[in-house]
């Protein structure tokens, strides 16, 4: 009967490995291979080698084609000391990876060499189970979960768009939610502003929000602005530090100064917008795509803008269109997926059909194009009063 | 005939109708087609002989400013929507 030394020598034969030079080399590389470290959560939260992705020896066969789904991927294994990571590349040319080898030496080796390592960061326990759902999606995992921890969203209006948006914000573990809103609770709010409640009638929305909030999820910590957005203010507030704007105003004045700002910023905004069945959205990434004024150059006259409060809207819609903005806003914080960039999604819930139209750079935007003719805020008159209704 | 979508700040000018049929073959003889039928939009969708500064126009999801304007070709079948800017968020 075979000993466990003469079967690793038996396996080390048969697999290819890899030492801390050439490894290192391959790594530094145009074409890094998928770096994986096989050994058990102790000996990982202890140190890893920079790069490296978690997967235990005892997961391997189950868990390798989520982190690799393509078979002719290089991949480079390592434990610690060169063994586990032998019979894991064997199990792994068994399933068909054409391209692996096994850190010789392992991590000691890495460590001994002088090589960087890493800590690396990890969530606790209570926050493990609190956003399972998540670590279990490959795209996202422990690393995507830590990046919303540190991630910050400024809601513009914790109204019909930023009470799902915020709250599915918070849910996901964005870890700096601000809120702009300079409005109380009102009764009729209710109808559709899920952040808000009965018992916060007559709050400042954002106080309100901020509440809701907390109660949901502690982990988010909720900066409240009770003001409006004006050219006053909106450098102060943006000067916070903002990875993404969500922005569900309800007035073409703000909507033109988050805009300006965005550029000037250069801060993603992720628009909704909507009006009785029908709502949009969009994702306005400063220079790379179109901004808002590449769309509508100048808000409408204020004879022409359509009403925004008096025409009514269907109470789930906003939960619709700020729940796509909540999924944009994540997805950017996260880098991952495609946007809404270049493209406006238009949802209709009467017909239950959505559309999609084509969103150029516009070259002579007046902002973000090639001469800009607009550099400094401008304060747009309120006009959503609404037009004489006819008879 | 071609579909013409009515925005929903729009409809009242349309009857409540969210899609109107318009005959042309471009999409001047299309909005011609619907102000005539509809006075109420004239001064909702252009300025001047031009789409006004505040509307897009799309053609099969293409925006008319990038295409041939108001001369654009508009194939049977083919769907236009009329977007006005829409500001509602609360």
């Amino acid at each position: 009967m075979a000993s466990y030394r003469d079967l690793l020598q038996q396996v080390k034969a048969e697999i290819d490995e890899v030492d801390v030079p050439r490894a290192r080399e391959i790594l530094e590389g145009p074409e890094p291979p998928l770096l994986v470290d096989v050994r058990e959560l102790d000996e990982w939260t202890e140190g890893r080698i920079p790069g490296a992705i978690h997967v235990p020896r005892g997961f391997l066969e189950s868990r390798i084609e989520q982190a690799a789904p393509d078979h002719a991927q290089p991949i480079i294994l390592y434990c610690a000391g060169g063994a586990r990571s032998a019979f894991a590349a064997k199990s792994l040319g068994e399933l068909g990876y054409e391209n692996v080898s096994s850190l010789a030496g392992g991590y000691t080796d890495w460590k001994r060499s002088g090589l960087p390592t890493e800590l690396p960061r990890s969530l606790d326990g209570e926050k493990r189970q609190r956003y399972s759902r998540h670590l279990l999606i490959p795209e996202v995992g422990e690393e995507g979960q830590l990046k919303l921890l540190e991630s910050r969203i400024l809601l513009i209006g914790a109204g019909g768009l930023g009470s799902p948006a915020s709250l599915y914000l918070a849910a996901a573990g964005v870890g700096r939610l601000g809120i702009v809103d300079d409005d109380r609770v009102d009764a009729s709010n209710l109808q559709r502003q899920i952040a808000h409640s009965t018992e916060t009638l007559g709050e400042w929305k954002a106080d309100s929000a901020k509440r809701t909030i907390e109660a949901l999820n502690p982990d988010v910590e909720v900066v409240t602005y009770r003001e409006r957005l004006t050219s006053e203010n909106v450098d102060r507030i943006l000067a916070d530090g903002w990875d993404v704007i969500v922005d569900g105003a309800d007035n073409f004045p703000t909507r033109y100064l988050v805009n300006d700002a965005s550029v000037w910023h250069d801060i993603p905004v992720v628009h909704g917008s909507i009006y009785r069945f029908e709502g949009q959205v969009t994702v306005f990434k400063p220079h790379e795509g179109p901004c808002y004024r590449c769309l509508f150059p100048q808000p409408p006259p204020p004879e022409l803008a359509p009403s925004c409060a008096e025409g009514g809207v269907l109470g789930v819609l906003p939960g619709i269109v700020g729940s796509l903005q909540a999924s944009e806003a994540l997805k950017l914080a996260l880098g991952i997926g495609e946007s809404l960039s270049g493209r406006l999604l238009l949802f209709d819930a009467l017909a239950t059909e959505f559309n999609e139209v084509t969103l150029r750079r516009d070259p002579d935007c007046p902002v973000c194009g090639e001469h800009p003719t607009i550099t400094e805020y401008i304060d747009y008159v309120e006009f959503c009063s609404g037009r004489p209704t006819h008879a | 005939m071609k579909t013409v979508r009515i925005p929903p700040t729009l409809r009242s000018e349309t009857g409540g109708k969210r899609e109107v049929h318009a005959a042309g073959t471009t999409v001047r003889e299309l909005l011609d087609d619907l102000m005539s039928r509809f006075p109420g939009l004239r001064s909702q969708l252009v300025d001047e002989d031009e789409i006004a500064p505040f509307v897009n126009v799309y053609v099969e999801g293409e925006d008319v400013r990038t295409l041939e304007g108001l001369e654009t070709e508009v194939h049977d079948g083919s769907t236009v929507i009329l977007l006005p800017a829409m500001a509602g968020g609360s």
